[in-house]
């Protein structure tokens, strides 16, 4: 699996200097569409974010410039969008983290001794991966929805306040994005977990440590490399998502996102610099909280 | 801290494979909701029960517009997936075979489009083409795509190039075979299934994409389109029947390449 990368590290490299040329072809296609459809995009996105309207005030002109009143104008405008994507981003991202763990623990390291189901249960938390996400909220939407049996339910006991409908709200939301995320979360801790040597924690075990100690000092800082690829996996795309907080989904117009204002500015008011502000503030503070999320966890040769 | 110690040792003691058997439903929950009710008679919306019936799966293109939209989608994630595959192998095998001048650099610029949210990515790439007076579409759409699956393949292939073993090429090479041979005959069927679930999981991707075929796509229509459209006003049940062949035919797709690789490990095994 893919996710299997990001835990391996340690490359073997056997020496094969002399076929430089070889490896200018196997790099350079690559390497190409990587500049044209990924960095240029990125920088002409940085432009546009810069560019004033044009002196004709027709909608969807703009010329460009040095003009940061874009950024002004988002974050003065946006801010509750911004706060409330991150803020979506970290509970959904922590609750994601608790709920696959042990999960990602029961099938790494409980089931290794019978392949065959454990390779079961994997494709199991893979298989949302093969029906549409949309059409998957869509499934929570109905079954959440007012006078659904689960919420009928929800009301008898009294989890919910009858007046109350949960769809629509920011607990829906999160509800959803924990949903749609949790095998971004549990396939890479399960890659670590799986290469855990059992003997590590029979030796702790055999030394007196309590089950609580033993968790701690080993199985938690060797199933780190996954933690950190989880946590990346599943706070990145949360934080820009906005199909989950849309009103046609799990949310409503109070819990609009920041891409939900991008897809605004963007597809129906035309107004790119805002968009692309948007975009760059967005990408900006995902960049600096990884960056500071990598070095603290001291595992930069992950990436 | 008490507490919680106490539910670590609980969950230790056996609740664990009751927890991760719950876990599971939980996760499978609403694909078997998407299942049971392709098989709804619904009546404007399919949104409640209403009575059992197999006229969604016989008459698959009762929307005209939904089937070309599949269509459109498995033209797209074709399309992508070759190229995906076929550029991000190449970056794979330069990645773990040979080092060079801005390696590291190599692997941190293949890292970042992973990093990048979607919409970021999305409205990036559809400004340079409303920039270069390209218009979005097809075309759009499967540079976008290929985009968003690379580093995906790369990741996927380079986990099975770190597995291979250099002694089987030198060997090659010792009998005389030129690297072409090498190549074809050695290393690319070792890297074959590697290959293989890159492709799978960039199909997968490409296939159920929005937010960027979204902002790229244009008038072209695709699955996730006309179902993020159709959320509006109420999904028909025949696109729960697309999204569950896909689904089941998928599942059976992995499932035997799983059983047949626990068979083959297990005659070696004998073997030994």
């Amino acid at each position: 699996m893919a996710f299997a990368a990001f835990g391996s590290s340690a490359p073997t490299t056997q020496g094969q200097t002399k076929s430089g040329r070889v490896v200018l072809a196997l790099l350079l296609p690559g390497l190409i569409y990587l500049v044209l459809f990924f960095v240029i995009p990125l920088v002409s996105l940085v432009l546009t974010s810069l560019e004033a309207p044009a002196a004709s005030g027709k909608i969807g002109e703009y010329v460009p410039g040095v003009d940061f009143a874009n950024y002004s104008y988002v974050v003065t405008k946006y801010w509750p969008q911004i706060a409330r994507s991150f803020g979506f981003a970290f509970l959904a991202t922590i609750i994601a983290l608790l709920i696959s763990y042990p999960l990602a623990y029961f099938i790494g390291v409980k089931v290794r001794s019978r392949p065959m189901l454990q390779r079961m249960m994997v494709t199991l938390v893979i298989a949302p991966f093969f029906i549409s996400f949309l059409l998957r909220t869509i499934a929570w939407k109905q079954m959440l929805a007012d006078h659904s049996p689960i919420m009928e339910w929800a009301h008898q006991v009294g989890l919910m306040s009858p007046s109350q409908s949960f769809i629509g709200s920011e607990a829906a939301v999160v509800f959803g994005l924990v949903y749609n995320f949790i095998p971004f979360m549990t396939l890479p801790l399960y890659t670590s977990l799986e290469r855990l040597d059992i003997r590590f924690l029979e030796a702790g075990s055999d030394l007196y440590a309590s089950p609580a100690k033993v968790f701690r000092k080993i199985t938690l800082p060797l199933s780190m490399p996954g933690i950190i690829s989880g946590t990346l996996l599943t706070f990145i795309p949360i934080a820009g998502d906005y199909v989950n907080a849309s009103r046609d989904f799990l949310g409503s117009s109070n819990t609009s996102m920041i891409g939900t204002m991008v897809d605004a500015d963007f597809l129906q008011n035309r107004n790119y610099p805002a968009a692309s502000a948007m975009s760059v503030v967005l990408m900006g503070i995902i960049l600096i909280l990884v960056t500071w999320y990598v070095r603290k966890s001291g595992t930069e040769d992950l990436l | 801290m008490k507490a919680l110690r106490s539910f670590w040792s609980g969950l230790k003691r056996g609740s664990l494979p009751v927890y991760a058997l719950i876990a599971l439903v939980f996760l499978l929950t609403p694909i078997f909701y998407t299942i049971v009710f392709s098989f709804n008679k619904s009546l404007r919306r399919n949104t409640v029960w209403n009575s059992f019936t197999f006229d969604n799966w016989t008459h698959i293109c009762a929307r005209q517009d939904l089937c070309s939209a599949v269509g459109n989608s498995i033209m797209i994630s074709l399309i992508s997936t070759l190229i995906a595959t076929a550029l991000g192998t190449a970056l794979a095998i330069a990645l773990v075979r040979y080092r060079f001048k801005f390696r590291s650099a190599v692997n941190f610029a293949l890292f970042l489009p992973m990093a990048t949210p979607e919409i970021v990515m999305g409205a990036g790439l559809a400004g340079l083409f409303f920039n270069a007076g390209v218009g979005p579409g097809f075309v759009p759409t499967v540079i976008a795509h290929v985009m968003f699956c690379l580093s995906f393949v790369v990741v996927t292939v380079k986990a099975r190039v770190q597995t291979l073993d250099p002694a089987l090429e030198e060997a090659g090479r010792d009998l005389y075979a030129n690297p072409s041979q090498v190549f074809w005959k050695i290393t690319f069927p070792l890297l074959l299934p590697g290959v293989l679930s890159a492709a799978l999981l960039s199909f997968a991707l490409s296939f159920d994409d929005f937010i960027i075929t979204y902002f790229n796509s244009g008038s072209v229509n695709t699955f996730p389109k006309f179902i993020y459209v159709a959320a509006k006003g109420g999904v028909p049940a025949q696109a729960n029947v697309i999204a569950s062949s896909v689904f089941l035919l998928a599942i059976v797709i992995v499932l035997a390449t799983q059983i047949s690789s626990h068979f083959k490990r297990k005659r070696l095994q004998h073997v030994k």
